[in-house]
């Protein structure tokens, strides 16, 4: 016989805190509350949890994962009742990754978005720009490993849908980056 | 049930899922790493938009199919996809060109369907643009590039928009079901949307320096109601083959 045990009485707080421990599968130096994939978190009277995720890019395969991951970290932690709930709007941006997700993109190789959100008007760009009008500006991004400024763009699209692949012109190293959204 | 709304929402969903299957036949195939790499990324793009439409045109319906039933349990008559997505992937120059002209309208549309008076289609347009956007970036930059390269990729470049450009204009004739979204605010109207698909198309054009098709050409119709070319069925028996084999079936 298990014997029955109070469920103990959890605040929003406690459990922000435990999910910050929870990992990104596909970069697992930041956690998912890093990344801002988290909006939400409700306790109710009962202690039955809801927590609100907001999906990155609408067909990454991470997101299934991430929300069993949620789960499993708080039954762990003894919550009983858990519910993953969606939230696409306001749509995720990457001005809600946290500072130390930043740091933490970049001491694992992995260049973090530079700009603020990805400019959608943009394709009415002024039209005596000296660049073409409709060409890629790929933004300056710093080189994660020696710091250069000195890089470039080789794909628009990476390993993720979340990234870009560049190339550091002085380390000569290749390197991820993590796209603004 | 809101039954045009439902067929609304299965336009938007077959969309995005006939041409992300077109480009997932892609994969291990491109001309370059990078462009495999850009093919299958909009490929799972388009996948995740489909699943947010057809999944809330199935509660629409109400009648317990979720996505992945509409997805896989429907015949290609029930299919209401626009013809230019279904359209063969061919040389680079088509599969481009047919990206840039869907990337543009889709561009446009979602847009518009940001102020959509459905809250729910007004959040996945909002999802969908920042994804849209960074597609419509990429197939403008390579019609420039590939409009504006050598004679060899000029010449295939204006002979894919001369071919399909006569898929594009049923985007923008809008029949009783598209009306009845315009009315009750749902979508927006076809007549700025098609302005604006123009002036765009019309200026990377210019860029590429591709000639623009002549305006008033003649413009096939007939996907968004079901009537489909014969390669759509193939297309549809390549991707539902394991789901009709075995009905059912999980990971």
């Amino acid at each position: 016989m298990v014997p029955a045990v109070d469920t103990p009485t959890v605040t929003p707080e406690q459990v922000w805190a435990w999910l910050a421990d929870v990992p990104d599968p596909e970069i697992p130096v930041v956690s998912v509350v890093d990344l801002g994939i988290v909006r939400e978190v409700q306790v109710d009277g009962a202690g039955a949890c809801v927590v609100t995720i907001t999906p990155t890019y609408s067909g990454c395969p991470a997101m299934e994962v991430i929300a069993e991951d949620i789960e499993q970290a708080l039954h762990a932690r003894g919550v009983q009742q858990v519910r993953i709930a969606t939230r696409l709007s306001p749509a995720w941006t990457t001005d809600w990754m946290s500072a130390a997700g930043r740091a933490a993109l970049t001491g694992y190789g992995i260049a973090p978005p530079v700009q603020q959100v990805i400019d959608i008007s943009g394709l009415a760009k002024d039209r005596s720009a000296t660049f073409s009008r409709h060409a890629i500006q790929a933004p300056q991004v710093d080189c994660p490993h020696c710091g250069s400024a000195r890089t470039r763009l080789t794909s628009q699209f990476g390993s993720t849908p979340c990234k870009a692949l560049y190339q550091c012109l002085d380390c000569r190293e290749p390197f991820d980056y993590f796209k603004c959204h | 049930m809101d039954a045009q709304k439902f067929d609304y929402l299965l336009r938007q969903g077959d969309n995005a899922l006939i041409l992300s299957q077109q480009l997932s036949q892609l994969c291990g195939k491109g001309p370059a790493l990078e462009e495999d790499m850009a093919l299958t990324n909009v490929a799972l793009d388009l996948l995740g938009q489909t699943r947010m439409w057809l999944s809330y045109a199935g509660e629409l319906e109400g009648q317990g199919r979720d996505e992945d039933q509409l997805a896989y349990l429907r015949d290609v008559r029930a299919f209401r996809n626009c013809l230019l997505v279904e359209q063969p992937n061919g040389d680079y120059a088509q599969v481009m060109v047919r990206q840039f002209l869907f990337d543009t309208w889709h561009y446009f549309l979602m847009r518009g369907l940001l102020s959509s008076s459905d809250r729910r289609i007004a959040e996945i347009a909002e999802k969908s643009l920042k994804e849209v956007t960074y597609h419509l970036r990429r197939s403008g930059d390579l019609v420039v590039r590939l409009g504006d390269g050598t004679e060899l990729s000029h010449a295939k470049m204006q002979a894919a928009v001369d071919e399909l450009w006569t898929w594009s204009g049923e985007l923008f004739v809008y029949d009783e079901t598209d009306q009845a979204m315009v009315a009750q605010g749902v979508a927006p109207a076809a007549e700025p949307l098609h302005a604006a698909f123009l002036q765009h198309v019309a200026e990377v054009f210019e860029e590429a320096t591709l000639r623009m098709p002549a305006a008033g050409a003649y413009m096939q119709r007939g996907g968004k109601q079901g009537r489909h070319g014969e390669r759509l069925g193939y297309l549809l028996a390549e991707m539902q083959f394991l789901q009709r084999a075995y009905p059912g079936v999980a990971w």
